[in-house]
């Protein structure tokens, strides 16, 4: 997941043509063999997503057919047959947006310690601690968040919601906190923790682009660590700044399990981050065992709007970095 | 000789305080950032090795859990042996075609539209949640087969692996000179031979770290598996296609919604055996890197 994919070397060098009769190499056929088992390798990747797209549209169709634009709508009530999405989609935008705004700064921090602050040999062995993070499943995220966090995270909930009783918009963000500790916010919390390893190396790999003429040039004119980063490797790293968080935040609204456990399960749009709501991949992943019929159908088609979500995200942070490469390619 | 002090202020002595201060306390929050991070693996590790390690024994990872969640004891043999056999058919898939498909990208498709295409959308198949893939499985497989097994859930993680494989292999195949291609070249190999014989060994520890990384977090996938494999409890079931299965991480998400603390201990446990395999297989794939290879996988 390079955002800034190294510089391609040349096309491999092709085998040299034109030689006839007893001069050709053997094994003209093995090699025939092996570049159509290659190419067929490589269409697999369109061929699977294709089938992705395909079977999840079929088997959801029923639902887009009897809601039509109701998917949006805020009724999410399987026993009256009523399957609005919009708690749901609010909910998945919800705890994304939370959990970028606690996992971009901490990892931006941990990126400039890797590139910028940290002794040399201390760069790899922090970078694998980080990666541990990342390594850990998401289910055991839950089990953790769902067993010993949302407790002390209840109790911090009460005495935050009550501190800002009188302040206006916050006393509603914060109004009505989960008492089971199960709310947006937990939610948020530990789907930022899974996010800060990848939101990590992305930009990290974008800081480490920062030409050294430019830092040199930056300390050359008296500028301190905190005035270089500042004036030579933020300016230089925006583009792919940008597409690392939005990969970040692509992987956050798709993150399940956890997400599953900790976000409360209820299907209402609510302004009370502390309170309980529901995401797309959470609400598949505890109704999908119980749905039959129409209610099934709506599940899978929950899959198809958080698929659609994630690929517009996707392709657009590809988009800023094409951009991004196109431009600094033009000025170095 | 007379030395003059310099009129400008350009060693760090010189600059005004405020930008000093400023500095200090920016580097005092990017170390500060580092150890935010290092909070909740420290809490999570530490409690998973806590609660879990002191059920953990062979019993554990052979017996069947209890007939009831209340009771205490038993093991989570059925989703030890599932968790072993569909991230392995999962591996065995998507490894040899998620090499071959690096191959065409890196040694056949080059800068051609089609290679482009083709690896713009493994990026963004990287990118496809794994409740989705679950989905599509049971939409694809599972409805049309009429049962879940453990291939299904094979199947799921390996089109999550396989994105993954493609791009490792592609980037690593990237750092291989083509002087070594001229030299088998020269030397009359084919295309094909010169891949098997001199690409690949010389790439070959980012791309076995990279599928090792692959197969790490595959392992520890919940969301692919939900609908596809079933839960299996009372035996352990060998058999890719005969009958449902279980997975540890299905185990774990299960229990730990329990209210029987025993079935909790249980989850603990399961969760301490799977960072164990997790972490295993991270750890091995970092040595391979460090001993064997120059650059790192980036997932």
């Amino acid at each position: 997941m390079a955002v800034s994919a190294p510089p391609r070397p040349d096309v491999p060098p092709a085998p040299p043509a034109r030689l006839s009769g007893s001069d050709r190499p053997p094994g003209r056929l093995t090699d025939r063999l092996f570049q159509w088992a290659a190419l067929g390798a490589g269409l697999l990747v369109l061929v699977i997503l294709g089938l992705i797209i395909y079977s999840t549209l079929d088997h959801s169709w029923a639902w887009f057919q009897q809601e039509g634009f109701g998917i949006f709508r805020d009724d999410w009530d399987p026993a009256h047959g009523q399957f609005g999405a919009g708690a749901m989609i609010y909910g998945t935008f919800l705890v994304g947006f939370i959990a970028l705004l606690i996992s971009v700064p901490v990892s931006v921090g941990i990126a400039l310690f890797v590139t910028e602050v940290a002794p040399r040999r201390l760069r790899r062995p922090v970078i694998y601690t980080i990666d541990l993070l990342a390594a850990i499943p998401s289910v055991v995220y839950g089990l953790w968040a769902f067993l010993v966090l949302r407790q002390p995270l209840a109790d911090i909930y009460s005495s935050v919601s009550s501190a800002t009783g009188d302040i206006p918009i916050l006393k509603t963000l914060f109004a009505e906190p989960s008492v089971t500790g199960l709310s947006y916010m937990t939610a948020g919390i530990v789907v930022a923790i899974m996010i800060t390893p990848i939101i990590t190396s992305l930009t990290r790999e974008v800081f480490a682009t920062t030409p050294t003429p430019l830092r040199e040039a930056a300390y050359g004119l008296g500028a301190t660590r905190w005035e270089m980063i500042r004036g030579a490797v933020f300016p230089h790293s925006r583009g792919g700044f940008v597409s690392a968080v939005m990969i970040g935040f692509g992987r956050a609204i798709g993150e399940t399990i956890a997400v599953a456990l900790v976000v409360g399960s209820v299907q209402q749009i609510s302004p009370h981050v502390l309170g309980p709501g529901d995401t797309l991949a959470a609400i598949v992943a505890n109704q999908f065992g119980e749905a039959t019929g129409v209610y099934q159908s709506a599940l899978i088609g929950m899959g198809v709007v958080l698929l659609a979500f994630t690929l517009v995200v996707g392709v657009s942070a590809r988009y800023v970095v094409a951009r991004y490469d196109r431009r600094m390619g033009a000025v170095s | 000789m007379t030395t003059t002090a310099p009129t400008l202020g350009l060693t760090p002595g010189h600059r005004s305080r405020s930008r000093r201060i400023k500095n200090v306390i920016a580097t005092f929050f990017i170390v500060l950032a580092f150890f935010v991070a290092l909070v909740p693996l420290v809490f999570i590790v530490g409690y998973v090795v806590q609660r879990g390690s002191n059920l953990f024994s062979w019993d554990f990872l052979t017996q069947p859990p209890p007939f009831s969640a209340r009771l205490p004891g038993g093991g989570m043999g059925p989703a030890v042996a599932g968790t072993l056999i569909i991230t392995g058919a999962a591996a065995l898939m998507a490894i040899p075609l998620g090499v071959l498909g690096g191959i065409y990208l890196n040694e056949y498709g080059g800068k051609k539209p089609l290679a482009r295409v083709i690896r713009f959308l493994a990026e963004v198949m990287t990118g496809v949640p794994s409740i989705v893939m679950g989905l599509f499985v049971y939409t694809f497989i599972v409805l049309n087969t009429e049962q879940k097994n453990a291939l299904a859930g094979a199947i799921a993680l390996a089109c999550l692996m396989l994105p993954i494989v493609i791009r490792t292999t592609d980037q690593m195949l990237a750092l291989v000179p083509r002087e070594l291609r001229e030299g088998s070249y020269a030397l009359g190999s084919r295309r094909a031979r010169t891949i098997r014989t001199v690409v690949l060994p010389s790439a070959a520890a980012g791309i076995v770290s990279g599928a090792l990384l692959a197969v790490a977090r595959a392992a520890g996938e919940t969301a692919p598996l939900l609908f596809t494999v079933g839960l299996v409890e009372d035996h352990t079931n060998w058999s890719l296609v005969h009958g449902i299965n279980s997975a540890l991480p299905l185990e774990i998400f299960t229990n730990a919604k329990s209210l029987f603390p025993p079935a909790q201990d249980r989850a603990w446990t399961a969760a301490f055996t799977l960072i164990l395999i997790v972490f295993v297989f991270t750890i091995v794939a970092r040595l391979v890197t460090t001993f064997f290879g120059r650059r790192t996988a980036v997932l």
